[in-house]
């Protein structure tokens, strides 16, 4: 029998300075986020240069929580794995920098990986994935079809041209003065109301599995603005869910064609948004009436954490793909296949 | 005692092993480079030739800050992590300070130059015999630091790549006590660094972080508009 491998994720690309070890790629075995979510709200997003000064603040605390809670030393760890990209730029740099001297201090194996394809592997953690595999990843800085035959091999089939669902949902939530981040009260007000206005549905240039959502953001702003204008009462509940309604008709349809055309053994939704549960409901009946297998993780593990870039870490360590003390992090990484 | 010494403060590098007291390797470089593709490499190399495991260190010196915000962030992420993975202790150090060491016995005042656009700096003022504070690190519309210097009517030297960029304003309000250390003497040293940290107590590792000495222009403005708010 192989010796287990034991990994150490980092992740700090966006406003979650987080660590975690897993072990054969499979399991958790610690999982650490420090959200900063808070400190954040005060300006209604993310700012990039206070994300940054978050991450040196935790780092280390994120990085030794994840160690003792494993009970673990570094020496019986088999690489680290750090999110190379993509993200913003100076955020990437806190995790890159703070993998290389652990690495480097340790005498470890370093590993790069590609935020989506932690997301995707997100799901390994849950259970061993099937190939061909179609994986939706929708979050507040992506929405991607991903078409994987094998592990680490994938072809992004279709992407926004546009605005990602999250930062779509994000900017409708600010019209309507829902806290940021919006999209879990867009959510809630959705599933609550008893109505939904009719905004538009992009499909795009038939066959595409592109998506589009800044029109449809458009379409929510007139709206609002042409009611104030008339002096109509605005029902945000019927914005909410008319906004969520055309947005989880349009992903599911095109997730549940691809699915079909691609002949896929396996479909998981991975990222943020997949925790909305008006997307999860749609998503799981879709595929459930088509009889193809289909699986969100569990919310921890749909948003930004260190398990998932630990996992998909793991097989790229185990495909020999370590990088060196010149790593960087690169904001624009492009998501391209293993090997 | 092996010292490592890290400054990435501002656009150059300057990187160092010590023992004891000898220095046995420095690298500076002022190449508009990335630090956080190159830093780590400088160190890892220099380790090579000089023959030393991340275990045999002792001691990590570190650039606290002011400078540039991603440069200062690297360097200290960098030396935070390695003290913590190696449990080693971190000392941390002024940038301002180490770019004054520049100067040291200089009879008179030093007063070292990081430029932050829009007619302000960063910049203090430092005794040139022992390198005392004598106006602390700060943030300050520069030639309005420089009127508070000229008032101490002491001789004042300059340093720091970033002088060049003001050496009219400083000359117009210091007249012939304005100093400037040579151009080649203008670099951060980070022998300079580790023998500064060697008299400052080791920082709370998890805790250190960079000497920003300027909020974040979203926190101003929110700190603005919430005053707004108030009147």
């Amino acid at each position: 029998m192989s010796k287990d491998i034991y990994v150490l994720g980092i992740e700090t690309s966006c406003d979650e300075t987080a660590a975690s070890i897993v072990k054969n790629g499979r399991e958790i075995i610690s999982n650490v986020v420090a959200s900063q979510i808070d400190s954040h709200k005060r300006f209604g997003g993310v700012v990039p240069e206070i994300a940054s000064r978050h991450h040196v603040e935790q780092i280390t605390l994120v990085i030794e929580e994840a160690l003792q809670r494993a009970q673990m030393e570094p020496q019986e760890l088999d690489a680290v794995a750090v999110t190379e990209g993509p993200g913003l730029v100076g955020a990437l740099l806190i995790g890159v920098n703070a993998a290389k001297a652990f690495a480097f201090a340790n005498s470890l194996p370093l590993v790069g990986v590609h935020h989506i394809a932690g997301h995707i592997y997100a799901n390994r953690l849950e259970q061993e994935m099937e190939f061909p595999l179609l994986a939706l990843v929708i979050s507040g800085g992506h929405t991607e079809l991903v078409y994987m035959k094998e592990h680490g091999s994938f072809e992004v089939i279709g992407e926004t041209r546009d605005d990602a669902a999250g930062e779509a949902y994000d900017k409708v939530a600010r019209t309507l003065n829902l806290p940021y981040p919006g999209g879990p009260h867009i959510d809630r007000l959705a599933h609550a109301s008893d109505g939904a206005i009719d905004f538009p549905r992009v499909w795009l240039e038939e066959g595409s599995y592109d998506f589009s959502f800044s029109g449809l953001k458009s379409a929510v702003l007139n709206y609002m603005h042409n009611a104030k204008q008339r002096g109509e009462v605005v029902l945000p509940e019927h914005v909410a869910a008319g906004f969520q309604n055309s947005v989880v008709e349009v992903v599911t349809a095109k997730a549940l064609r691809a699915a079909k055309e691609y002949k896929v053994r396996q479909v998981i939704a991975a990222g943020g948004v997949a925790a909305n549960k008006g997307l999860r409901t749609s998503l799981s009946g879709a595929f459930e009436q088509q009889g193809i297998p289909f699986f969100i993780p569990p919310l921890s593990l749909c948003t930004d954490n260190a398990a998932m870039i630990a996992a998909a870490g793991t097989v790229m360590f185990e495909k020999g793909l370590t990088g060196n003390m010149a790593m960087n992090g690169r904001p624009g990484m492009v998501l391209s296949s293993w090997g | 005692m092996i010292y490592l010494g890290i400054d990435t403060s501002n656009s150059p590098s300057a990187i160092a092993l010590m023992s004891d007291d000898t220095v046995l390797i420095e690298e500076i470089t002022n190449l508009k480079i990335n630090h956080s593709l190159t830093a780590m490499p400088a160190i890892e190399e220099m380790m090579k030739k000089a023959k030393i495991a991340p275990k045999d260190l002792t001691h990590i010196a570190v650039a606290e800050g002011p400078g540039s915000y991603t440069g200062v962030r690297i360097g200290l992420t960098i030396a935070k992590t390695l003290a913590w993975s190696l449990k080693l202790p971190l000392h941390m150090v002024s940038s301002l300070k180490v770019l004054a060491a520049n100067g040291q016995y200089f009879d008179g005042l030093i007063c070292p130059v990081m430029d932050a656009r829009r007619g302000t700096a960063f910049t203090a003022l430092y005794d040139g015999e022992t390198l005392e504070p004598v106006i602390e690190d700060q943030h300050s519309h520069f030639k309005e630091f420089l009127i508070k210097a000229e008032a101490l009517g002491k001789p004042v030297l300059f340093t720091g790549i970033d002088v060049s960029i003001h050496e009219e304003t400083i000359r117009e309000v210091l007249g012939s006590r304005a100093f400037f250390t040579a151009p080649q003497n203008r670099l951060p040293r980070a022998v300079n660094l580790i023998m500064l940290a060697k008299e400052v107590p080791a920082a709370d590792i998890h805790h250190a972080v960079p000497e920003y000495q300027r909020i974040t222009e979203a926190e101003a403005n929110y700190i603005k508009s919430q005053e707004g708010q108030n009147s």
